[in-house]
């Protein structure tokens, strides 16, 4: 059993502009636990986080593999970036946390040297212009307005996949059933050849939400 | 925390800046050297991963000189220490990193790069 990252020096304050952590990312550390084992056998060395926020998630990731691989997380938000530092030194896990938009800066050096990508992002559906004002304001609506079909900002990511994972490396994905996920999946597997499975799914309140890794 | 694993990582991504746009130079740095536990494993597996000539001259402009130019073929313990120390215990708080090409700055504030860029300016 991991234990779940203390998040007790994040106050109200703090989550009026940083997403506190809710089922989505209880889901995500769920599915990256059963995967423990499978994770440090596949000896990843960099493992890149999308919108990290608190940093519930990647100070997760760095317990399960602790020096063993360089976790870096990125955020637009920088209140989200230094809450994630936070995280990070309150968990002992070292984190490189990024302000930065999805992966830009990271691009050339990262290219196919992703070994694990994990991305919880902004899934729920609304209209377009709100997924830029929410983005660009680069505040908390950035971390769930995911304008049509709640896929905007997921659909930057999944076009990137190709050249961001090494290898041998793995995708974790947060999805709800509006996504659309067996659509994605087959998207993914006739474009760019990625193989993928729903690795948790469950019900919480209104949304249905999903779990999935995607692999070369 | 921007430590030179991380800086070996970050290149400028200014809307047309796509050659000469790595490594970042480092500009009026805050370093601390935090002690992190030593993986060799970890560093070794890192090594082919790494801009050797970007990661010497960043150490070098942060004064630790324990890089050899070229990256040695043969790998022993006191190399891997020394390169575990550059890597992963110098921790850059403040300062600026600044695109060799376009001159972009992105500053460092709390050890966090801010790398966005200004809508104009996003390619």
């Amino acid at each position: 059993m991991i234990p779940t990252p203390d998040l007790s020096h994040l106050k109200r304050a703090d989550y009026e502009h940083v997403y506190e952590p809710a089922e989505d990312t209880f889901i995500l550390l769920d599915a990256l636990e059963e995967d423990a084992s499978a994770l440090l056998e596949a000896k990843p060395l960099v493992c890149l986080e999308i919108g990290s926020g608190s940093g519930c998630v990647s100070s997760f990731v760095g317990s399960i593999l602790g020096s063993s691989c360089l976790c870096i997380s990125t955020d637009i938000n920088h209140h989200a970036a230094l809450a994630t530092l936070r995280t990070g030194s309150q968990n002992k896990t070292a984190i490189d946390s990024v302000i930065a938009n999805l992966t830009s800066p990271l691009r050339t050096r990262l290219r196919h040297n992703i070994d694990l990508l994990v991305f919880n992002p902004p899934y729920v559906p609304t209209v377009d212009e709100e997924v830029c004002d929410a983005q660009g304001g680069r505040n908390i609506e950035g971390s769930w307005a995911g304008g049509k079909d709640g896929m905007q900002v997921t659909d930057m990511v999944l076009d990137q996949l190709d050249d961001l994972l090494s290898p041998q490396g793995r995708f974790y994905l947060v999805a709800v059933k509006e996504n659309d996920v067996p659509g994605i999946q087959g998207r993914m597997l006739n474009r760019y050849g990625f193989q993928s499975e729903v690795v948790l799914q469950r019900r919480a309140g209104r949304e249905h939400l999903y779990v999935v890794r995607f692999v070369r | 925390m921007v430590r030179l694993i991380t800086h070996n990582l970050l290149a400028c991504h200014a809307k047309g800046c796509t050659s000469n746009n790595f490594p970042l130079k480092l500009q009026d740095v805050a370093i601390e050297v935090r002690e992190a536990e030593f993986n060799p494993d970890f560093v070794r597996g890192f090594l082919p991963r790494l801009e050797w000539k970007a990661l010497v001259q960043a150490a070098r402009e942060l004064g630790d000189t324990s890089l050899p130019e070229e990256m040695p073929e043969m790998v022993d313990d006191g190399f891997l220490k020394n390169l575990h120390h550059v890597l992963l215990e110098i921790h850059i708080d403040e300062g600026a990193m600044i695109c060799p090409n376009c001159g972009h700055t992105y500053p460092i504030s709390n050890g966090i790069p801010n790398m966005l860029l200004a809508e104009h300016e996003i390619g």
